[in-house]
């Protein structure tokens, strides 16, 4: 298969004016990845799927990535050719900022495999993926708020009831309930 | 932005009728599951049919969700690796060893030969018991009710007896490190597994003796939940529910990872992509299986089974990135790792095939009855352990 730069420059000439960038893999032998402009990534991956050099018929995983330092989601996609037997090549997408209604361009009506995997990321990150066909929560239940996969995600904490608590337990809930005390769990009758 | 209508072929709006219609009758919504035997596990399926007929059905996932991922970036790199025995609790070793190829590909570990071996043979065995499980539950699903289950739990007895006496522990096995395996197996276990494998193809001969020709088997799976190549390649599907549809990728044969190259085997494919294709493909997997096994056994060389060099505890791998798949039983199962040099992984994920196989629970099941639903289920083969992460 061509290497990512041979590939991004394939990109730049049939889409003049869209910015591809080149994301460097510091690991060992590690392949860089392709950062693509949202407003321009359908019509790019329907480019990388169709064209018949690289045939990049199967995406494989899709995940998203937070990053609160450089305030961006990330949603990064691992194409593979089932047609060709030759892979991997990584394209990313960010979002503008981390705000609620971020979202990037869903790759779902190129590749189906990313139906679910962009509910996850909506659900998990809170991604938005414009023109996705169905996108609802699918691991955490409808009425959920927050996104859990998010670095400055705050856990609950009275998720659970300790039936001994202790030190962090008793501060945690001193905390959560700080209007009421904690009363210790009632003993309970011996057999 | 409409897509492609192939994609999309279980588009509800096109099949589903009125729900008030004098003449048929009102549609029936009917959810099944979580607690429901059939969803091999708690998985739950909101079913809207009419007559018997499914036109809609939407999956309903999570009942088992624990956020996975976000444990693994609080876990240090070898912290996290019995975890991932959790989510496909049939194959631990195949999930462990998806890991530990992550991490090794994000650091650069070399693998001395033995535990290449070692690993090909945990993961056949692996794949001969996921493969015969799967055939008892489909045939549970399909109503027959005991006996093929308590042939392939016999079988898969035998084997975790192995797995228990290797690494301690019969599921939940925590057997690969990176750069090898826990432990080196004595000479007498080489000769255990050998016994198992020999036997194994007798087993087979029997269990297909009775199920393959079965007449209800065929009629109950044969022509059931097809699926077209091309919507499977899309749909990202992998394992042997892909190559029941006669598309060839088989990552031991594409990727080559480890040593695969090495061994002669073959890779089964379907014609028509159906049910009773995804049941038949699983046993002539599990024959190249014992296959691959007998040459591997053959030909396990001595020496360390961990490289000696391999650092697993404070692992601090430099930052960058490693995506490492593998063919496991179920499909393609792989681990996408984000190293910010520190020594937990600051993204850890994991890409389950049981999970993305399920996207087209909808479109295999549209048109058929509620019953062949259940045996179309069984036939991708899911685990929620995995599915819900």
């Amino acid at each position: 298969m061509e290497t990512p730069e041979q590939i991004r420059d394939r990109l730049l000439a049939r889409f003049p004016g869209a910015p591809v960038t080149l994301v460097p893999n510091g690991a060992p032998g590690g392949q860089a990845s392709l950062l693509l402009e949202p407003s321009q990534a359908r019509e790019m991956a329907e480019f990388l799927r169709d064209d018949p050099s690289l045939q990049l018929d199967f995406c494989s995983n899709m995940t998203g990535v937070d990053w609160p330092q450089a305030g961006c989601l990330e949603a990064v996609y691992h194409l593979y050719s089932m047609a060709r037997k030759h892979g991997p090549l990584v394209i990313r997408q960010r979002t503008a900022n981390r705000a609620d209604g971020a979202a990037v361009a869903s790759l779902t009506p190129v590749w189906r495999s990313a139906e679910f995997q962009e509910r996850e990321a909506f659900d998990l990150f809170g991604i938005g993926f414009t023109g996705h066909p169905d996108l609802r929560r699918i691991l955490m239940w409808d009425g959920f708020e927050d996104h859990p996969m998010r670095k400055d995600y705050a856990e609950p904490d009275d998720y659970e009831w300790e039936p001994t608590p202790h030190d962090a337990v008793l501060a945690k809930a001193r905390l959560h309930y700080a209007s009421a005390p904690v009363a210790p769990p009632a003993k309970e009758a011996s057999p | 932005m409409t897509a492609p209508p192939e994609l999309f072929a279980s588009d509800p709006s096109s099949r589903v009728r009125p729900v008030h219609d004098e003449f048929h009758g009102d549609l029936l919504e009917v959810s099944m599951g979580p607690h429901h035997p059939s969803t091999h596990g708690v998985f739950r399926m909101n079913v809207t049919l009419d007559g018997e007929t499914v036109v809609k059905l939407k999956p309903v996932l999570g009942y088992l969700h624990r956020n996975h991922e976000k444990i693994g970036e609080k876990a240090s790199y070898l912290g996290s690796l019995p975890f991932t025995d959790r989510l496909d609790y049939f194959c631990s070793m195949t999930n462990s060893w998806a890991y530990a190829l992550a991490v090794e590909k994000l650091t650069g570990q070399a693998v001395p030969e033995r535990a290449e071996y070692l690993r090909v043979i945990l993961a056949e065995l692996t794949r001969l018991i996921n493969h015969t499980c799967l055939a008892g539950f489909l045939l549970q699903d399909g109503g027959a009710s005991g006996t093929p289950l308590m042939y392939a739990f016999r079988e898969r007895e035998k084997i975790l007896d192995l797995f228990e006496s290797l690494s301690g522990s019969r599921m939940m096995c925590n057997y690969q490190r990176f750069g090898g395996c826990r432990v080196d197996p004595s000479p007498a276990w080489l000769e255990g597994a050998q016994r198992v494998t020999d036997g194994y193809g007798a087993f087979l001969d029997e269990f297909e003796s009775l199920l393959t020709g079965n007449e209800i088997l065929m009629a109950r799976t044969q022509g059931i939940g097809r699926l077209a190549p091309a919507l499977a390649v899309s749909a990202g599907v992998t394992g042997p529910m892909l190559r029941a549809s006669g598309v060839d990728y088989d990552l031991r044969k594409v990727d080559g990872y480890g040593i695969y190259p090495r061994f002669a085997f073959r890779i089964p494919l379907g014609d028509h992509g159906d049910t009773y294709d995804r049941y038949m493909i699983r046993i002539l997997e599990m024959r190249e299986s014992i296959g691959i096994l007998r040459q591997a056994l053959r030909d396990i060389p001595g020496g360390p089974c961990l490289d000696p060099g391999a650092k697993l505890r404070g692992l601090r791998p430099k930052a960058g990135e490693a995506y490492a798949r593998i063919e496991g039983p179920k499909g393609e199962i792989g681990f996408y790792l984000i190293s910010d040099g520190s020594p937990s992984p600051y993204r850890y994920r994991v890409r389950p095939p049981s999970f993305i196989n399920l996207t087209l629970l909808e479109d295999l099941c549209l048109g058929h009855t509620v019953a062949d639903a259940v045996v179309i289920l069984g036939s991708i083969d899911i685990v929620l352990g995995e599915v819900d992460r």
